[in-house]
């Protein structure tokens, strides 16, 4: 990972910079407070925190456009509020409420937009990866011009499916980019210890899958990238797989106490390489933005996630009814 | 009426679809077959040859032939029908399910439920089941139990050809995932098939004999062979009611309890393992439901609890066959 400051100065517009700083904060903050909740017993079960992981959602965001879709697995927060979904409806899912995006029967993991491209929130390893490869077979299909964003972590990696997966996609040339978000730890697992190959932007060599190591602490390197592989699969050339090098703060999910690593290399990383730390700095050296004006998006973020810990908390639980719908049409 | 293979009969319905719907697209293994090969496209049609054709009219756009990865089938099948299309899988034979399971029960039978109603998946899974083909251990199992406990699933037992029609139509346009269980040994079996499309209801139990003695009640291949025995008994004037419930999940309990209120007697014939099976199952609903009409305890006629041996003489005791269903209702009967 790159150091603070040390980003390539890719372009961007003043008003671009501050969009992205402030959808990388709202799911910081969002985070922040679903994990409050869940200390105060509000969100029970798994909660997988996304935190330390923005510029990966939010880049890739940035570079697609309309149309595209997004599959990933159950660290899902994140993606489903940089695809524009409501923080509202997600929170109060965590509270397994019926204003959540699933009227409370999915949870943490599980949610899906139609609307916002969103295709769920998948709760078995590496089983999204080749869900989303059928979401592109279908934009082919179409001829619809869409292309398919696949996330998975170096966990699901090594799955078999993924494999499978893969090599269908180049055999076919289907309009998909995987992203591999390389957070170092699958659950208590590092890579080192759970990967013969730990570079895995090379995972896609024998499937002719061309591979790219991102910086994913860096929201511009992440988004040219993203618009390389994204323009990549668009023109008929097949798959493209992004590694994006990131770090979560927390735990696994909320129940992990992270004691395979230590407290320094989790600071080390907060205080060198931290996405929104790095974006502040540049806004400022730039004069993009000065301190009272990034208070301003902290105060507008806050006041959308307090606002959702707000409906998580008041939405009423699903109907008892609800046990027994959405079972078959 | 027309007299037409299963097969030809499944065939017939695919193409019908397929012809009507754009979003109705074929994958599997060899399911176009050939390509590439001196025999060109199209030759094979999937290894039993259900699908014989049509590469040939629809093209590879629409004629998948895939990897052998179940899993990136099944995955793949299943992503695209969330988008909205309407992929039939072929799963060689349902053994190979082991490998591809999580995407059926994990993935395509949860959606809507886990998505609180946002998702639907519009997907068949085809494949073969039954043993009699000398195939062995991982190539002759019958699995409707594993796919029938599966909530969000439904399971189809075709039993005849005119079954096969319209209930593969039925599952086509359903917007649930349809496991659609062939019998492999029905294959080449008769019957009177329009030409026309038609549909026949998932639930909806085919009553195919009428017999005030005993119920008997099988599914898949064990529908005719209940059958066969039931016309044998039936010239020493016991009448045997056989029912094929068609579907295992929707199950139409109803004709079943009604059936057994008029008989009181109950004989159940599944070609599966007895433990935690569809024989087991639809003892526990009879006895919940209609104990009190029964004159006689229930009798299962399952598979024994062993895999499906090879050597023909093993294999043909491991199925249940007539010998043993036609002990099973004198049994009851003498109870």
């Amino acid at each position: 990972m790159a150091k603070n400051g040390g980003a390539a100065k890719a372009s961007a517009k003043p008003q671009t910079l501050l969009g992205y700083y402030r959808d990388m904060l709202l799911i910081r903050r969002f985070e922040e407070r679903a994990g409050q909740l869940y200390g105060m017993g509000l969100i029970g079960g798994f909660c997988h925190l996304y935190i330390g992981q923005e510029a990966v959602v939010v880049g890739m965001q940035a570079a697609m456009q309309p149309g595209d879709q997004v599959i990933t697995g159950y660290r899902d927060h994140g993606h489903m509020l940089a695809c524009g979904m409501e923080a509202n409806g997600v929170m109060a899912e965590l509270t397994g409420r019926a204003g959540g995006y699933s009227k409370g029967k999915g949870g943490s993991m599980h949610m899906f937009s139609r609307e916002k491209n969103f295709f769920g929130g998948h709760g078995i390893v590496g089983a999204q990866v080749s869900l989303g490869t059928g979401i592109a077979f279908a934009n082919r299909y179409r001829d619809n011009g869409a292309v398919c964003v696949a996330y998975f972590g170096d966990g699901a990696a090594n799955q078999g499916q993924v494999y499978e997966s893969f090599n269908m996609a180049s055999l076919w040339k289907l309009p998909i980019v995987y992203v591999v978000e390389n957070n170092q730890y699958a659950m208590g697992t590092s890579v080192q210890r759970s990967s013969s190959e730990t570079h895995l932007h090379r995972r896609g060599a024998s499937f002719n899958i061309p591979g790219e190591e991102v910086d994913g602490m860096d929201v511009l390197a992440v988004r040219e990238a993203g618009a390389r592989a994204l323009k990549h699969a668009r023109t008929g050339q097949g798959p493209m797989l992004l590694e994006m090098k990131t770090y979560r703060y927390r735990g696994h999910s909320m129940s992990d106490p992270a004691k395979y690593r230590t407290r320094e290399e989790v600071d080390a990383v907060r205080q060198h390489s931290d996405p929104i730390e790095r974006l502040k700095l540049r806004l400022m050296e730039d004069q993009v933005a000065d301190e009272a004006a990034l208070k301003e998006i902290d105060r507008e973020v806050r006041a959308i996630v307090s606002a959702s810990a707000e409906f998580a908390q008041s939405s009423p639980e699903p109907d008892a009814s609800e046990l027994m719908t959405d079972i078959y049409r | 009426m027309p007299k037409k293979s299963y097969r030809q009969a499944i065939n017939e319905a695919i193409r019908q679809e397929m012809r009507r719907d754009p979003n109705v697209i074929v994958l599997g293994e060899d399911v176009a077959g050939g390509q590439g090969s001196s025999g060109g496209p199209g030759k094979v049609g999937s290894v039993f040859g259900v699908l014989a054709g049509l590469y040939d009219e629809f093209g590879a756009d629409r004629v998948l032939d895939t990897p052998i990865t179940e899993s990136a089938i099944i995955g793949t099948a299943g992503g695209a029908a969330m988008t909205g299309l309407r992929p039939i899988a072929e799963i060689m034979f349902a053994d190979f399910v082991g490998v591809c399971f999580d995407q059926i029960y994990n993935q395509a039978a949860k959606f809507r439920y886990m998505f609180g109603g946002r998702a639907k998946t519009p997907l068949v899974i085809r494949t073969t089941i039954g043993a009699g083909f000398r195939a062995g251990a991982q190539h002759s199992q019958t699995l409707h139990p594993l796919f029938t406990m599966v909530p969000g699933l439904k399971v189809v037992m075709p039993a005849n050809a005119y079954d096969a029609k319209g209930l593969m139509i039925e599952a086509i346009r359903d917007d649930d995932p349809v496991v659609f269980l062939e019998s492999k040994l029905l294959y080449d079996s008769d019957g009177e098939v329009p030409d026309e499309p038609y549909r026949v209801p998932f639930g909806e139990a085919n009553v195919l004999r009428e017999g005030k003695d005993v119920t008997v009640i099988g599914t898949g291949f064990m529908v005719a062979r209940a059958a066969q025995v039931a016309a044998e008994l039936a010239k020493s004037g016991i009448q045997c009611e056989v029912i094929d419930p068609r579907t295992t999940s929707p199950f139409d309990e109803d004709t079943l309890i009604e059936s057994v209120q008029k008989t009181g007697r109950l004989v159940v014939v599944d070609e599966s393992p007895p433990r935690c099976g569809l024989a087991a199952d639809i003892s526990s609903i009879v006895a919940e439901k209609a104990f009190k009409a029964l004159k006689a305890p229930i009798r299962k006629v399952t598979c024994p609890h062993t895999p499906v041996p090879f050597a023909p003489n093993l294999e043909d005791e491991y199925m249940p066959n007539p010998r043993r269903i036609e002990a099973a209702i004198r049994e009851v009967l003498a109870a």
